[in-house]
């Protein structure tokens, strides 16, 4: 028994790939923004004493936390489908991709948020700021700060489960694959460059976010010491 | 509600302010006065109910009756303004609470910038006077985790001071430093008695409460046991405070 690998015969099909990478890192690139905005709405209304938003919010993250992802993609897809919204399967996997991150970014958030000590936010209050400029400037940025390498992994992460969005035909990079292995029959070789071109993604996502950092946090790129 | 109390009312005034931690009573009918440009000391016990009574000032505490005017605030009343009252009061912190991820010029430019809607040059240049008065001009672009304990509790001050406040309080603020760096915190202090600043300080340095203060309040047991000149520290009328200073370390 030998091995024979026919890599040109894949590699031919390079625009393809290419435009599979190019749609997972847009799927991966709205779901993370949408997500952070969703998932630390969701963290600071589980901090609120309204207890039907903070509870609202708290059903939310463990639906979530206990479904699987497909699942939750089968979920907004059909269930769209059945209100008679007729949406693009990269719409629809943006929006699955975007609720199911928003989940863990809302608990990663909390323990940012919860990680601010009290006497930060008594000192901003003697200061007469306003609770939304309190928020801004002495929670939510340092909270950011704390949990970003978490927050970064998270939304890594993210990217590769995307690929189970193949599943509802969006074009993504694991979807092209398919497709390719089924047309070449050299699935190991597809399978092999595919794995490749999402690890190049995945540094390319922790370079952002390592960039993304040094603007965000200056205190970080002076002193390098964490928060 | 009056904003500029004439010159002859108190800045401050506690009158039979009550507080109760569930069970516990902390404050027991308080009540105390504090002129303009007069520097009033608590002291007492831990667990006297000094801490929280000055807390009571800037309503960091609630009270559960009594009544607490502060700058022509009703500061006891469910309706005060807070910003309004936080803006006349300063209040410095024995942790000092400077904001970790800005630098001590970005520490003291924010409030007056976000509060007062200062112009962002105009601020800067608020820092750096605030900074001199402290002796801080250098630390300016620094963060407050490459400053001594001190120098953080100095800059904290000068934060304070940038919202030109017209009485300042202060929390046990040298408690958390050595004798060292005590000292230089509070020459900052004693130099902003000097400059007529009001200010009511939670202390446990009797040295330096009786150098600076006008007057003393010791409290015992959420009460006001004994008030007066600082001349009370050295004869002090009741057994309680007799007590209190014989155990403590009276610095001339």
């Amino acid at each position: 028994m030998s091995l024979q690998l026919d890599f040109p015969a894949v590699l031919e099909r390079w625009p393809s790939f290419l435009a599979g990478a190019a749609l997972t890192l847009e799927l991966a690139a709205f779901a993370t923004v949408l997500g952070a905005l969703l998932g630390t709405l969701a963290a600071v209304g589980r901090g609120t004493h309204n207890a039907l938003i903070s509870g609202a919010c708290k059903v939310y993250v463990e639906a979530i936390r206990n479904t699987p992802l497909l699942v939750q993609i089968f979920l907004v897809y059909f269930g769209l489908a059945s209100l008679g919204l007729k949406l693009s399967a990269f719409t629809v996997a943006v929006a699955a991709l975007t609720i199911n991150v928003g989940a863990y970014t809302a608990e990663i958030m909390r323990a940012g948020f919860e990680a601010i000590p009290r006497g930060q936010i008594e000192a901003a209050e003697g200061l007469a700021l306003s609770r939304l400029q309190i928020y801004w400037h002495i929670i939510l940025l340092p909270a950011v700060e704390k949990v970003y390498p978490a927050l970064t992994s998270q939304f890594v992460l993210l990217m590769l489960a995307s690929s189970i969005c193949s599943q509802i035909s969006a074009e993504e990079l694991t979807a092209v694959a398919n497709y390719i292995q089924s047309d070449t029959y050299r699935a190991f070789e597809t399978y092999i460059i595919v794995a490749v071109l999402y690890v190049i993604l995945s540094l390319i996502m922790r370079a952002g976010f390592w960039g993304l950092g040094l603007v965000l946090f200056p205190r970080r790129r002076r002193l390098g010491t964490p928060l | 509600m009056q904003q500029n109390p004439s010159p002859s009312e108190p800045i401050v005034s506690l009158r039979d302010v009550q507080k109760s931690f569930g069970a516990l009573r902390v404050l027991d009918g308080v009540s105390f006065a504090v002129e303009r440009g007069e520097v009033l000391a608590l002291i007492g016990r831990s667990g006297s109910g000094k801490s929280t009574a000055l807390r009571c000032i800037d309503r960091f505490e609630k009270v559960d009756g009594g009544e607490i005017v502060v700058c022509g605030h009703r500061v006891d009343r469910p309706d005060v303004d807070l910003r309004a009252l936080r803006q006349d009061v300063g209040i410095v912190f024995q942790s000092y609470n400077l904001f970790p991820h800005l630098t001590i010029e970005q520490n003291i430019t924010l409030a007056p910038c976000a509060v007062k809607g200062m112009a962002a040059s105009q601020a800067r240049d608020l820092a750096r006077k605030v900074l001199a008065q402290v002796g801080l001009e250098e630390k300016l672009h620094a963060y407050p985790e490459q400053l001594s304990g001190g120098q953080q509790q100095r800059a904290a001050i000068a934060r304070s001071l940038a919202m030109q406040p017209k009485v300042m309080l202060f929390d046990e603020v040298t408690s958390a430093l050595d004798p060292e760096l005590t000292a230089e915190v509070l020459k900052v202090i004693e130099q902003l008695a000097a400059d007529g600043m009001t200010m009511v300080m939670v202390t446990h340095e009797m040295g330096f409460a009786k150098g600076i203060a006008d007057r003393i309040v010791f409290m015992h047991r959420g009460k006001v046991h004994e008030t007066g000149p600082a001349s009370i520290l050295t004869s002090p009328t009741t057994p309680e405070l007799m007590q209190f200073v014989g155990t403590g370390n009276l610095k001339s």
